[in-house]
Parts: structure tokens; C-alpha cells; sequence
């Protein structure tokens, strides 16, 4: 059943997607913003997700975000990413205005309180610190993505590059980010769940309507360049178990060849009867897990193979082991029956992330960013349309040796 | 048209004003008097099922094998190897998850409606005909050492274990923790005669949520109607006495170079059943329940000390504990504790704001709204009160202390319940 929706776009530009489900009490409000950890300024990483923190620390008009919100029974959170800045508010759907009211003053200008962004620095840092320092692991994909990234922005992770990044972020930063990204040109709305169209069309022209539509951001990446060689580099540290990861380049989310590379990692890595753990956890017991899976990025991504090695396997045998499997897979065409089995898994997965409102309000936003909100509906056909030539095709041009980029992870104890 | 004025909030309904219903469900018994509830509800072709047994940790006599058994569930059948049952679940785009507590554990099915003949059978196979093999357990009992340790260094998983033992004691099931040789020690024997007392002729209840195939009923009692279940006092819950530490502050090195200390401030709580349980919810949530809490408003958003701090009501059927959880910077740490402890007073000397008190009531029933909004969530919630003993009264009665519950039952409760000194207090670092 095709989720219904319907789109508009504001005199400011701001882009605008209403969803009606009338079968649930509840409403969301989706704000994305397309901007993300790759617009950053190399010497300054991490700065949309602190930004992210200071969208919580008051508006213009409205000094605390939190309590207004809770009072009308609400809840909310945001995320961000190398691409992208998510905010979304659930509350029921009778006070969907509030929403509104509160996501609207924040487009509009922030309070840009120092308190604010001293104090976010800090909640920051000791985000960094739980997810990334304070982990067996846990720099892992700061080293993998300086490998397999030499001049694209995804050589950063969105937290950032390095702590003193966000320490030193001054208040003038954030306003040149803030007015520069936080725009209607920049942004797109979705509400959904139990709420007429025309009633959220008069809300958001209401609100969001007189916010000056600002200028439309456009980005100038370099492209990473097509990598020649294979990389690898090794890394002993402090951990219990030695691990090996493998990242090898792919196209971006709007590439014709994502279908086919997203069920690849399905075929290796989805499950307990996937080709990675049953021949190299069950069978040849090299590894006590392995996985895969992809970035799905906006520009060119990466799909990942990682695995911890079983006590005294040695990490070439367990890298040959590896590409064994890939090699299976790039010298002949899967069986029909292993393709039915990643497509019917995609499809559950898709139906199942529909169930819950917020997701078809964040996944409106991410189709509308991508080109067109009706994409979410045309997506599943995409995946069943793929062959198993295609999947052969791709698998060649991925797991080609110089197209990959290994860390062996050490154990020195 | 008028000027907008963006300095006052829009008009709301207050939350407390929502009536809440609790969908009903369904109740029908198989042929072998294994219970089955359904919540026949929802706008997709998509269903959960969870098949339910008294087969906790509580019931076994060495550590793990409860665990340890309903995780190789999906191992290995009469007919099918575990590769082949994955494969077959897979298949049909269904996920087949397992889950072991400490009264009860369970396999569930999430699937698409239109493959659920293919998968209830097979099910019904896993919980009546599996064998254990041998290399499977080896495989397990390695695969999961090597999992514990890399989960040993880290301070948050460390802490988490040892506050329970210390709550609960080391030898009860809420407080004992895996070790590696306690993985060495599971012998497929053991896994056996589990599987055989407390599944296949266990007692076992069923939920299932979605909206429901028409003829759903009949196809659960084809599969599942004629299993040997029956159970017997075997499989009635046993009486676990809890054994808390004498000692209350601990300090403990887990990673000489870390940078953050992992903290756990806790003490026992009567379980949902105590009158104290539900008005105790209120004061949890503003205390550190969500994140505009008194913990997360000083700790994070003023002092900057955490990525965040909960507190929350351990989800136990015998006996719970109220937990306050975080990881703070190693040279904050300390001061995080201090700060803990202001809060419990300040909770205790003055009374709560009417304002701050209304906010925490629309905040929790708009989101128990959004929580029982769809079919599994609906289910969870019946499931739950089936297991612990309680009927909807208590759901309602629930509401009905979030809507009517005053400040100054709060402070009574906080002058109860948040005394410093009860509190057992753990930081590793």
C-alpha cells in the first residue's frame, strides 16, 4: 500500500509534505535541514552536531525549548550525520501547533546564549569521549575513514575529527553556521499522523511562512578521486580480541547501482544465513562475528566488512578468508533462490520501518532531500527489479582489490 | 492579518485530559490449555508473535544454561541444521528473535501476514523438536567469551553487572552475571534437559498483535494446540530471598587510562504490586526520567558533566530497584554524585512546583499515548501486565495516579524513597 502524501512549497521556498494517518492519536513534525558533517570546514569539525546541541539552548522567542513542549505532552530528539540534520517532535495530535510554534521560532533565529554553547561543548566532549575513547574499538572509524577518504569530507566523522575541534568552537561560528544552513531555502517539512492537510498547510504558512527564505546552500565537494591501489594500515592497541575491517568504495544513495549493492550486503552480511557468518563463523570458525553493511550516503559511500578474529587466528588467513567469499561472488551469478531471500528481507524491512509515524516522517523528508518524496513508494520496486547479473556486475566493480581499504586491529595483549 | 506573536505558546490541550484506552485483546485457550492473547488491531499486513515460557534463569541450577538454551533455539532440529532454519525464517523476510529473562523467556516471530502459514509451523518446531547439537555449543560458548570480553572493558557493562549483584546478591537470578568459565562449563546435556522440563513440556502462553489473518485462531491451534505443554509445579516461580551487600559506596578500576567514570546510584524497590510503585513513576519521571528531569536539567544541560543521566524503575516482576545511570568525565565524576544526592534532597525538603508537576503529567500521558499507538505496543503492554500478575485496573489505576497524584505526595514519597543513605553507589572507571 503506497504511503499517501501530499507536497507544497511555501512562498519562502521551504519545502513542505503532509502525510495524513488517521489512525493513530499522535502527530509529528519533521524538520530536516541538508546540511551535515561534509559542509564543514576541515579545521573545525564536528560543528554541525554540536549545532545540532545548540538548537535545544533557546530561540528567539522562546527562551526554553524542552518545557513548553513536555507541557503539551511532546517528545523529541534530532540526530545528524554526515549529510544531514534531523530534528523531529511527537506529540498528540491535537497539540500539533505547538510544534509548530516552537520548530518555526527556532528556523527563524536562535538566542545564541555563551551559557548555551559552553555548556554543550562540554555534553559534547563527554559524548566523544563514552562513544569513541572510552570503548574497546572505539577509534576505529576515525582510521578507516582517513583511509579510504584522502580528499572528500567523509574523511571526518560527524562528531568530529578531533575533541579540540569542539573545544574551541566560538559563538561567531555558530551564527555564520546558523544563517548560513538554518533556512527555509535549506530545509523541509513534513508533519504527519492525525491531522487534516489543510489545516497543516494553514499551520505551516502561519508559522513558517514569514521566515525570510534565506539563501539555498550550495555545496562544493571534491569528488574522491577513484582509488588505484589497495590500502591498508595496522593498528595495535589496548584491546582484548584482534579485529580486521574492510571498507571498499561504492556509489551514492541516488546511484542506479545502489539496489543491487545494498542486497550484496545483504547476500554477505544480513543475518544468520548469510554467506559471511555461516562460512567463516560457523563453518571455517576464523571469526566470532563478522558483518556488513553500507553507508548510505548522499555522495559516494562505503560498504564495510568487519569481523573479530577467533583467539589465534592469524588476520591473513582470516583476510584471504574474506575474500574468498567476495571472490564467489564476483566470478558467478547467485541462485534465484538466495536473490528471493534478500528481497523478501528487504521488503519486510521496509514494511516494518513504515509501521511506526516517525519513520515515514523522517523517510518523507530523506526521499524529498533525495529528489522526491514519492520515491519512498517506488523504492521496493526498485529492489525487485534488480537481476542477478546486476548483482554480479557490481560485485565485480566493488571487491577489486585496489578498491579496498584495510585495518588490521591488533590486540597487544 | 494580525502580527503573529511568537513570544506565546499556542493554546494546548492538556494532556491529562486525553482519555486513554488500553485496546482490548482477545483471550482464547488451545487445546492443550496454553493461553493465547491476540490484539487484532493496525493498518498493515504485518504480525508479532511471542511464545512465552517459564523458563528464566531462575529456574536453572547452573549459570547460563537458561540463556544459553533459549539462545540455541535456532540451532538445530530433528530435520533442520541451524543454517537451514535461518535460511527458512529468512526467507520469507521474518525475523525470528529470542530473548531470556530471569521468570520468563521467549522466541518471537515478526512477519508479513502473508507468509504466516509457512513460518507458525516451523516455529512450533523449534520449541518442540530441537536437538542441540554438540559443535553448536562449542561454537556458542566460544563466540560468546570472546563477546564478554570485549564487553569487560567496558566500565558501562562492568558497572551495570556488579550494581545488580550488589542489589540483589551474586547467587540470585537479578544479580548473577556470565563469567568465561561459567561458558566453559555448559555441557549440552544440561541445555537438553532445560529445553525438555521447561519448553517442551514447559508452560508456555502465547501473544500475538497485528492485523490479523481471519484465520489466525485456527492456524495457532493447529501448531501450537497439540505440543505436550502442560507444566507443572516444576514451573512455577520459586521464591528468591534477596541477599543485598552490607558494603554501600564502592569505588573500582576497570581501565587505568579511561576517561570517564561509569556510575550507578540504586536501592531496592517493591515491585508493581506495592501502592507506592505507580505514584513512584511520577516522581521518577521528573526526578530523571526524561530529558527535561531535575538529573539531566543540572547535570547535562547546566553542568555539562554527561552526554546524559536516567533514572529509572527496573523492569522486574519480583522485586525491582530504582536506578540512576550515567558516564561522566573521570575528573567530574565526584561532583556528578554530589549533585545526584542535591537533587534527592531538594525532592525531599520542598515540594514540587504545581507547574513542574503538570508538565510531568501531560509529558507522561502524551507519551503513553504515542506508546500504545499500534498493534505490538498494545500487545507489550498486555503482556506485561499478564506477567506480572495484574490485570487492566492497573493500567488504569496508572493513569489515574498520573493524573491525580499531589505534590505533597511526592515529597512523602521522596522523604520515602530518595534518603542518600539507602542508596548503594558504584563508579568505575
Amino acid at each position: 500500500m503506497p504511503i499517501q502524501f501530499k507536497k507544497f512549497t511555501l512562498s519562502n521556498g521551504l519545502r513542505f509534505v503532509v502525510h495524513e494517518d488517521h489512525s493513530t492519536p499522535m502527530a509529528v513534525l519533521n524538520v530536516l535541514y541538508d546540511v551535515g558533517a561534509r559542509d564543514e570546514n576541515p579545521s573545525q569539525t564536528g560543528f554541525a552536531h554540536l549545532f545540532e546541541h545548540l538548537m535545544f539552548g533557546g530561540s528567539v522567542n522562546i527562551s526554553d525549548f524542552e518545557t513548553p513542549l513536555q507541557m503539551a505532552g511532546g517528545e523529541n530528539n534530532a540526530f545528524t550525520t554526515n549529510d544531514l540534520t534531523n530534528y523531529y517532535i511527537q506529540l498528540p495530535a491535537e497539540n500539533i501547533e505547538t510544534a509548530f510554534w516552537l520548530e518555526s521560532d527556532r528556523m527563524l533565529s536562535l538566542a545564541f546564549s555563551e551559557k548555551s554553547l559552553d555548556v554543550q561543548r562540554k555534553v559534547v566532549s563527554e559524548e566523544f569521549k563514552e562513544h569513541y575513547i572510552n570503548r574497546p574499538y572505539g577509534d576505529v572509524w576515525f582510521k578507516l575513514r582517513e583511509l579510504a577518504y584522502k580528499v572528500h569530507p567523509y574523511r571526518w566523522m560527524t562528531i568530529g575529527k578531533e575533541l579540540s575541534h569542539i573545544e574551541n568552537a566560538k559563538l561567531p561560528d555558530v551564527k555564520r553556521f546558523f544563517f548560513r544552513h538554518y533556512c527555509p531555502a535549506n530545509a523541509i517539512l513534513v508533519v504527519a499522523g492525525n491531522i487534516k492537510t489543510d489545516q497543516a498547510l494553514a499551520l505551516a504558512e502561519k508559522w513558517f511562512g514569514s521566515i525570510p527564505a534565506g539563501e539555498k546552500y550550495l555545496r562544493e565537494i571534491p569528488a574522491e578521486p577513484a582509488q588505484l591501489n589497495a590500502r591498508k594500515i595496522d593498528v595495535k592497541a589496548d584491546v582484548p580480541l584482534d579485529a580486521l575491517y574492510k571498507a571498499y568504495h561504492v556509489g551514492s544513495r541516488t546511484d542506479n547501482s545502489y539496489y543491487a549493492m545494498d542486497l550484496i550486503t545483504e547476500v554477505l552480511g544480513g543475518g544468520g544465513s548469510s554467506r559471511l557468518f555461516q562460512s567463516l563463523v560457523k563453518e571455517k570458525k576464523l571469526f566470532s562475528n563478522i558483518e556488513c553493511y553500507h553507508t548510505g550516503s548522499s555522495d559516494p559511500g562505503l560498504l564495510v566488512i568487519e569481523g573479530k578474529l577467533i583467539k589465534g587466528v592469524p588476520m591473513e588467513n582470516a583476510d584471504l578468508a574474506i575474500e574468498e567469499e567476495l571472490n564467489k561472488l564476483s566470478s558467478g551469478k547467485i541462485e534465484e533462490k538466495e536473490l528471493v531471500k534478500v528481497k523478501n528481507k528487504t521488503e519486510s524491512a521496509i514494511l516494518f520501518e513504515d509501521m511506526g509515524l516517525m519513520n515515514r516522517a523522517s523517510n518523507l523528508a530523506m526521499y524529498e532531500l533525495m529528489g522526491d518524496a514519492e520515491f519512498m513508494n517506488t523504492e521496493l520496486q526498485k529492489y525487485k527489479d534488480v537481476s542477478s547479473e546486476e548483482i554480479l556486475a557490481e560485485s565485480l566493480l566493488v571487491f577489486d582489490e585496489k578498491n579496498s581499504s584495510s585495518l588490521f586491529y591488533y590486540s597487544n595483549n | 492579518m494580525s502580527m503573529l506573536n511568537r513570544k506565546t505558546a499556542p493554546v494546548i490541550t492538556d494532556a491529562v485530559k486525553f482519555h486513554l484506552d488500553l485496546p482490548a485483546h482477545e483471550k482464547i485457550s488451545l487445546g492443550n490449555g496454553v493461553d493465547v492473547f491476540l490484539v487484532n488491531m493496525g493498518t498493515l499486513d504485518t504480525l508479532m508473535m511471542n511464545v512465552v515460557f517459564y523458563a528464566g534463569n531462575c529456574f536453572e541450577n547452573e549459570n547460563l544454561v537458561a540463556s544459553a538454551t533459549n539462545f540455541m533455539l535456532k540451532n538445530g532440529t530433528r530435520s533442520k541444521t541451524a543454517f537451514e532454519i535461518n535460511e527458512y525464517f529468512e526467507y520469507y523476510g521474518a525475523y525470528l528473535s529470542r530473548h531470556a529473562g530471569h521468570e520468563t523467556a521467549e522466541l518471537s516471530l515478526h512477519c508479513m501476514n502473508k507468509h504466516v502459514s509457512e513460518l507458525l509451523p516451523a516455529v512450533a518446531e523449534l520449541i518442540s523438536d530441537s536437538i542441540f547439537p554438540e559443535e553448536e555449543l562449542r561454537i556458542y560458548k566460544k563466540n560468546m567469551q570472546q563477546r564478554l570480553q570485549v564487553n569487560l572493558r567496558k566500565n558501562d557493562f562492568v558497572a551495570s553487572r556488579i550494581i545488580d549483584a550488589y542489589l540483589f546478591g551474586e547467587k540470585h537470578p537479578y544479580g548473577r552475571y556470565s563469567t568465561a568459565s561459567d561458558y566453559e562449563a555448559l555441557q549440552v546435556d544440561q541445555l537438553r534437559s532445560f529445553y525438555n522440563d521447561y519448553y517442551r513440556q514447559g508452560r508456555c502462553m502465547i501473544f500475538v498483535a497485528g492485523l490479523l489473518p481471519a484465520d489466525m485462531n485456527a492456524q495457532i491451534e493447529k501448531h501450537f494446540g497439540t505440543l505436550p505443554f502442560g507444566g507443572s509445579s516444576r514451573q512455577l516461580i520459586p521464591a528468591m530471598p534477596v541477599h543485598p551487600a552490607e558494603q554501600k559506596k564502592y569505588r573500582l578500576v576497570n581501565d587505568p587510562d579511561g576517561v570517564q567514570g561509569a556510575i550507578r546510584v540504586a536501592r531496592n524497590f517493591p515491585n508493581r504490586h506495592h501502592p507506592d510503585f505507580q505514584k513512584m513513576l511520577v516522581l521518577n519521571n521528573l526526578f530523571g526520567g526524561f530529558f527535561g528531569s531535575r538529573l539531566m536539567a543540572n547535570i547535562r544541560e547546566d553542568k555539562g558533566y554527561t552526554y546524559g543521566i536516567h533514572s529509572y524503575l527496573t523492569n522486574l516482576i519480583q522485586e525491582s530497584s530504582l536506578m540512576i545511570s550515567t558516564e561522566a568525565g573521570k575528573e567530574v565524576s565526584e561532583d556528578t554524585l554530589k549533585e545526584v544526592y542535591i537533587e534527592m534532597k531538594r525532592l525531599c525538603d520542598e515540594p514540587v512546583p504545581e507547574e513542574e508537576l503538570q508538565t510531568t503529567r501531560n509529558f507522561m500521558i502524551g507519551t503513553l499515548l504515542g506508546d500504545l499507538d499500534g498493534p505490538f505496543q498494545v500487545a507489550g503492554r498486555w503482556k506485561s501486565l499478564v506477567l506480572n500478575g495484574l490485570t487492566e485496573d492497573y493500567f488504569y489505576r496508572g493513569v489515574d495516579t498520573i493524573k491525580t497524584i499531589k505534590p505533597r505526595d511526592l515529597q512523602e514519597l521522596a522523604n520515602k524513597y530518595l534518603r542518600a543513605d539507602d542508596f548503594y553507589e558504584l563508579v568505575v572507571v
